[in-house]
């Protein structure tokens, strides 16, 4: 037996795939964002609504992966955007394999924005590169606002973070200065948007930085 | 669960590895993990158990783990602390302004493998075979 020093990150070879698939969907002009957070958040709520305020403006497809069950995929095809249902058969986060997969499942060409909306949790996802342009994570206000303190490597992750549901503010003791205050110290960068996609409070701004995002990529 | 996802990754690397090393057999691998980098060893043990049974490459190679203790800067007055005892806030003089230094690593340090360059006498053929399964 011979010792072999590697030294080799174990997500190295996702990471590889990930790059792959990245410039890839540069060439097939699909701007992926991994959207990323806990189960009952709200993704689908938001999204529902990001669908419906841009129409007309910009094409938009989800991908949900979910351990089983396609009752996302359903809400979100009713609104006319194309949806693609990913079952991951028990692992907790999409890895860039299993993106590329769902993405091929994607019918039509043409320029548009993809969602994947990652498995409900704050940890397993932020740890694998999914092939992703930008990477978003919801936080919601039931959620509490010291969740950047438990989960520091998602918020440190994540381009933006949309606070969702702040019409429950009154029936919470969350801090919204103090969430962004602590995102903000794992992640300078990362902008915040609370929103409230029931009554579409914040939803502008959201959505603004969502299509500039879009348009600075595209023409990159 | 994570360390599923985890242990596959690993044994995808292994395979890789094993290709471009000319590796025949693979003994013994050493991980190293950060104390915060959210592994649960025993967890990753299990399913190292479990999978290296199913490929040829790692059948019954052992699964060693390093663990990094993690160790936390603070910006203000430039010291070090443990994070696990003290988290976010430094306890030398109280700024949350620090970030983790280490212990956040979760990497391949080492392998122990029987090379086909080792064993002459066996055929070349069904040796390539055998690698080109656990590369998958």
């Amino acid at each position: 037996m011979k010792v072999i020093e590697l030294k080799k990150s174990v997500t190295e070879s996702n990471d590889r795939d990930a790059e792959v698939l990245r410039r890839e969907l540069k060439g097939r002009d699909i701007f992926l964002i991994n959207l990323m957070s806990s189960a009952g958040s709200g993704k689908t709520t938001l999204l529902s609504r990001t669908i419906s305020d841009l129409a007309g403006r910009v094409r938009i497809g989800v991908m949900e992966a979910d351990i089983a069950s396609d009752v996302d995929a359903k809400r979100i095809a009713s609104l006319g955007a194309d949806s693609i249902q990913v079952h991951t058969d028990g692992m907790c986060h999409m890895d860039a394999g299993m993106t590329r997969a769902g993405l091929d499942a994607l019918e039509n060409n043409g320029s548009r924005i993809v969602f994947l909306e990652n498995i409900g949790n704050l940890i397993c996802p932020a740890e694998f590169d999914t092939g992703a342009h930008k990477k978003v994570m919801i936080l919601s206000l039931p959620e509490g606002d010291d969740k950047p303190l438990k989960y520091p490597l998602m918020f440190r992750e994540s381009d933006a973070l949309v606070i969702t549901k702040i019409d429950a503010a009154p029936y919470f003791n969350f801090d919204l200065e103090a969430a962004a205050a602590r995102a903000r110290t794992l992640n300078p960068d990362i902008a915040v948007f609370p929103v409230s996609a029931k009554t579409g409070e914040g939803m502008k701004a959201w959505e603004d930085w969502l299509i500039s995002e879009w348009e600075d990529w595209r023409d990159a | 669960m994570h360390e599923l996802g985890i242990v596959q990754h690993v044994i995808r690397t292994l395979g890789d590895v094993a290709e471009e090393n000319g590796v025949k057999r693979i003994g013994s691998v050493t991980l190293e993990v950060g104390e915060v980098s959210g592994v649960v060893i025993e967890q990753l043990v299990d399913c190292w158990n479990y999978f290296r049974e199913r490929d040829p490459l790692v059948a019954g190679a052992e699964l060693l783990v390093e663990t990094i203790p993690a160790v936390t800067f603070c910006t203000a007055c430039k010291g070090e602390y443990e994070t696990v005892r003290y988290g976010k806030t430094c306890p030398l003089c109280g700024s949350p302004e620090t970030y983790l230094l280490r212990g956040n690593e979760f990497s391949i340090k080492q392998i122990e493998a029987e090379l086909f360059s080792d064993g002459e006498e066996s055929a070349e053929e069904g040796q390539t075979g055998e690698t080109s399964t656990g590369g998958k």
